[in-house]
């Protein structure tokens, strides 16, 4: 069962569709206590890294989420649900997040793209992972976001995206079973479904 | 004074554009004179199965009726459609905005509102993130100066467009949605000083609407203008042109479409 955390940060619907598309099994947690029962967690969210992590503790959920990504058990953040993998966040102001792969959220670098960094972009993979397997070489997913984050080490860097510089696109902790994806998979079409899939054969 | 470039791996997207009212989807020119062109969920199944890289839906009515209607459709699409979906249409309230992404939207596009409430641009690229936000602007190009319009085209905004553009900005619009109503479903083409305009002066990424007639005027907005993205409506409806072909011809004249 793959829980799905409601922490008041939009698109969490959008996750939960594409799982029953895909004919998985899954959970909306709105109560952290049903954290620990779950096989899989997906932290979903769109919107500002400060405002995420206060709704996040306001709702009490920071210390299972860690707890349970300390586990072992498979963690997956999108987007936003990426972002608060990290240590600290930058928007609007520097705030902690949950710590659990080491690096900062940081606003893109960037004197002449524009900013968000919103539209179908491809990859390059740098460190494989089993959430690839089967995933087209090539293909182009869907990002919207301005921050980005900046691992401390190359070796939680799974792939990247080209956006003026080499922008961290799949990130994950030491161990593998914390994952982060950048775009939204979501709504990446069939590529996208494929990297959902991959997350819950994991 | 910087360009904003739209960095060239950035795919190019392709963004048919579903004008609702009552339930159904139509079709008009110039804002008037509309025409069934069929059900909104039977077209987002075939332009998804299409590859399409979004679709847009726009309310050209926003009665409290067809409000909830609306709703329904997007919550029927966004369970099969996998790929991002905006709706606009007589937004005027944060809460609607919060409704919509619940049935599984993931942009708003606001046009009207946006002149009048500059909170409410404020407050929901806040609360949901500037990327959620989409302000729409229609304009008119009268005694070669551009015009904008509030009320789907039928009220005269008393702003230029230059000084819109900065304000939705400073405002945290995450992009724009433009359309020349003059040439909305005339399809001889989209406004390339129009696009080139405002892409001068935002950072935002845009997405410029109406003219659209055929697959050249898809590539010459393409290469002569720094737009991010490609709304379109008639030049699907009408003749048997469609997405897959319109991507055939972007990849033979060198646009770089997504990989799918």
């Amino acid at each position: 069962m793959i829980g799905i955390i409601d922490y008041g940060m939009g698109n969490l619907h959008s996750v939960k569709n594409a799982l029953e598309f895909l004919g998985i099994e899954n959970q909306i947690i709105a109560n952290p206590s049903e954290i620990e029962s779950m096989d899989k967690i997906i932290i979903p969210g769109v919107g500002s890294f400060k405002r995420a992590m206060d709704n996040l503790h306001e709702k009490n959920f920071v210390e299972p989420l860690v707890k349970f990504g300390n586990s072992g058990k498979y963690l997956l953040g999108i987007c936003l649900g990426m972002q608060l993998l990290a240590e600290t966040g930058t928007e609007p102001t520097i705030s902690s997040g949950l710590g659990l792969i080491p690096g900062n959220i940081e606003l893109l670098k960037s004197d002449t793209l524009r900013i968000p960094h919103m539209g179908w972009n491809g990859l390059t993979i740098k460190n494989d992972h089993p959430i690839l397997e089967g995933v087209k070489l090539g293909a182009d997913f869907y990002f919207v976001h301005s921050y980005a984050f900046h691992v401390e080490s190359d070796e939680n860097i799974v792939a990247v995206t080209q956006y003026g510089y080499d922008v961290p696109a799949i990130v994950k902790n030491k161990t593998g079973n914390i994952i982060g994806i950048q775009f939204h998979p979501e709504k990446s079409q069939k590529q996208g479904l494929k990297l959902i899939e991959n997350f819950s054969n994991l | 004074m910087k360009t904003f470039q739209t960095f060239k791996l950035l795919k190019q997207r392709l963004i048919p554009t579903l004008l609702l009212r009552d339930g159904r989807m139509v079709k008009g020119i110039e804002f008037d004179n509309y025409r069934d062109t069929g059900d909104p969920i039977y077209a987002s199944r075939v332009y998804n199965a299409q590859y399409v890289d979004e679709l847009v839906f726009l309310d050209i009515d926003a009665t409290n009726q067809s409000r909830a209607t609306n709703k329904d459709i997007i919550a029927k699409v966004s369970k099969e459609c996998f790929m991002p979906l905006t709706i606009g249409g007589g937004i005027k309230h944060i809460d609607e905005i919060r409704d919509l992404l619940l049935v599984g939207a993931d942009k708003v596009v606001i046009n009207t509102a946006a002149y009048d409430n500059d909170d409410l641009i404020r407050s929901s690229a806040e609360m949901f993130g500037s990327q959620c936000v989409i302000v729409g602007i229609d304009v008119r190009l009268e005694n070669n100066e551009y015009i904008l319009y509030k009320n789907s085209g039928k009220v005269k905004a008393d702003i230029s467009l230059l000084d819109h553009i900065k304000r939705m900005e400073a405002n945290g619009a995450g992009e724009f949605f433009i359309n020349n109503i003059s040439r909305d479903g005339c399809m001889n083409g989209y406004d390339l000083d129009l696009i080139n305009i405002i892409t001068k002066n935002t950072k935002v990424p845009i997405i410029a609407c109406g003219g659209a007639g055929n697959f050249m005027h898809l590539v010459d907005a393409y290469k002569n203008t720094a737009v991010s993205g490609l709304a379109m409506a008639s030049i699907f409806h009408f003749g048997d042109n469609n997405p897959i072909r319109a991507r055939a011809h972007l990849k033979n004249n060198k646009i770089q479409i997504k990989e799918v």
